[in-house]
């Protein structure tokens, strides 16, 4: 499985979902139609395939600095059902990014599924930026599904950061995160979702605040156009001395339908919980500005949804 | 340059502006004074084409812009800077000065901007157009993104509002300016005597009727009716 050929299909999907043009350089796993295909590893930065089940178990050893690891997925054979269990083990002081991403290429008629199930540990004092997109294209009637699932453990003082990015072409996704946040940790979590035609789009977010001064921070911002449906639920439970704040926005179009479920609980006087969700049409107003600085309806429409997923 | 004929304009059963009619030479600048709803900000939003007169007609340059849209007139040559700006998310101050400049603009350039308005550049180019900004912020902000245009008309909804008084000074070289360099006409709804007193002419407004026409030089005083606000809450 050394050498790799990619063809037309992979380049773009690749591109789409890491902005590789190449086979990246660095620790990576390449994972194509359910099968692993190239690993690379570095001396910080082991990879070692599950024995028990699809999935790999990643390493990060302590105090490793500036490294990136991407973990890139590509289907592009229709009627795939891959469920792959990657293991994240971040050691003390680490400080390192993660490139992750599926794209799904689907001409066929048979549905593809790929359900990335991830856990992170991070030891004290690491610091980890995840960077994940989702992508799907084809002419097929076979649906696109990402039912991704991720567990984040925190260790004390170490800081996350998730921007999840789905913009185009995936048919049905349910994200589940569920992070248990440790003293003086902290997560922010960023994502951006824009679901076109029938699509649906479900988000869960559990957030466990058991540090003292843990915090968290979740912004959604999520375009829902045509007869798309998304549903946002977050649930942060602050249960020690904690910040939390998560922030739902979203702009619906055509019938685009939109619903945010918040839940916070404050198991302790000290907790501080905010929670913020706005859902509405562009404003109006908006529109109008940027028309008086010479663009287009439509223009000035496609310049405020860019501004609003950027 | 410009010219409304005999503009009517009505909302929810209120009649807003009533049968207005002036002429905009090229260069000149007109300021547009009048107690609190008396119509200003309806007859900007009307010039600009944001509102449509329900009868009377707009000229721009010759042409007859009545039933051009908001961006039409903008390419046309019209700008417009709102009374109350208006917020973004995602958009930053440096996105919304390419947009009003129709290029990518350097920091460097978008510097020089800001500074016209007041704004120490670094700090905000980066920054979203949104409610983090202070409404004075915001104020010149939406003034910047008029005066990078350069357009042949220029209107300012009560500019003054939010900003000190060095931005002031400011603000009225810029008006000067752009009658210099570009031969533009400016309208410019105020309160403030000073701008005022620039002015070629001040167009009072009262209760959505031209009260009154004043050259520049002549004293305004006597021309602003005196209304006792108690009358208002009579029952
Ligand atoms: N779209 C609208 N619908 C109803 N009333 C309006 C509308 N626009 C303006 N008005 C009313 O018209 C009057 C003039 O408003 P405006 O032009 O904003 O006044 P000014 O700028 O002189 O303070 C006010 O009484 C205002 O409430
Ligand atoms: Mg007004």
């Amino acid at each position: 499985m050394d050498k790799v050929v990619l063809d037309k299909f992979d380049s773009a999907l690749l591109k789409a979902v890491a902005d590789l043009d190449n086979m990246p350089t660095g620790a990576f796993s390449l994972r194509r139609n359910g099968q692993p295909v190239k690993v690379n590893i570095t001396p910080n930065i082991n990879i070692i395939p599950k024995k028990d089940k699809p999935g790999i178990d990643i390493y990060v050893r302590a105090d490793t600095k500036g490294e990136t690891v991407h973990i890139p997925v590509v289907i592009t054979e229709s009627g795939i059902n891959d469920v792959v269990y990657n293991d994240f083990y971040i050691g003390k002081n680490a400080d390192v990014i993660i490139n992750a991403g599926c794209g799904i290429h689907n001409d066929g008629c048979n549905d593809t599924h790929h359900n990335g199930i991830h856990r992170f540990f991070l030891d004290e004092g690491s610091k980890v930026l995840y960077v994940e997109k989702h992508y799907g294209e084809g002419d097929g009637s076979g649906k696109r599904v990402l039912d991704p699932v991720t567990e984040v453990h925190m260790g004390k003082n170490s800081s996350c950061e998730m921007r999840t990015t789905q913009i185009k072409g995936v048919d049905s996704t349910i994200r589940t995160t569920n992070a248990v946040i440790g003293d003086g940790a902290s997560l922010v979590i960023t994502e951006k979702i824009m679901t076109h035609g029938d699509q649906l789009a479900e988000t869960n977010f559990k957030v466990d605040l058991d540090g003292f001064d843990s915090k968290v921070q979740v912004t959604s911002r999520s375009i829902a156009t045509e007869n798309s449906t998304q549903k946002f639920v977050s649930n942060v439970n602050g249960n020690n001395q904690c910040f939390g704040h998560v922030e739902c926005d979203a702009i619906i179009k055509d019938h685009g339908k939109v619903i945010s479920i918040p839940e916070i609980t404050a198991n302790c006087v000290d907790a501080n919980l905010i929670h913020e969700a706005a859902i509405g049409k562009i404003a109006g107003e908006q529109i109008i500005k940027l028309m008086t600085i010479g663009l287009t309806e439509s223009e000035a429409e496609s310049e405020i949804i860019n501004g609003f997923l950027k | 340059m410009l010219e409304l004929k005999n503009v009517n304009f009505s909302a929810d059963g209120k009649h807003i502006l009533k049968d207005i009619s002036f002429k905009l030479g090229a260069g000149k600048f007109i300021a547009i004074t009048g107690p609190n709803g008396s119509g200003k900000s309806t007859l900007a939003k009307v010039i600009m084409g944001i509102e449509k007169p329900e009868s009377g007609q707009i000229f721009f340059n010759g042409e007859d812009v009545t039933n051009y849209t908001i961006d039409q007139r903008a390419r046309m040559g019209i700008s417009f800077g709102f009374q109350q700006p208006v917020r973004f998310k995602g958009i930053t101050v440096h996105d919304l000065l390419n947009l009003s400049a129709k290029e990518k603009l350097s920091s460097k350039d978008a510097c020089n901007i800001l500074a016209t308005v007041g704004l120490c550049a670094n700090s905000y180019l980066d920054r979203e157009v949104n409610a983090s900004l202070s409404g004075g912020e915001l104020k010149r902000i939406e003034i910047a993104s008029v005066i990078t245009r350069g357009t042949a008309l220029t209107i300012f909804d009560e500019p003054e509002a939010g900003i000190d008084l060095w931005s002031f000074n400011n603000l009225i070289r810029v008006f000067n300016e752009m009658r210099e360099k570009l031969a533009g006409s400016i309208i410019v709804i105020s309160h403030q005597e000073r701008i005022l007193n620039i002015a070629d002419e001040i167009v009072l407004l009262s209760e959505g009727r031209i009260a009154k026409i004043v050259p520049h030089g002549e004293p305004l005083e006597s021309f602003i009716p005196v209304q006792d606000v108690r009358t208002c809450c009579k029952l």
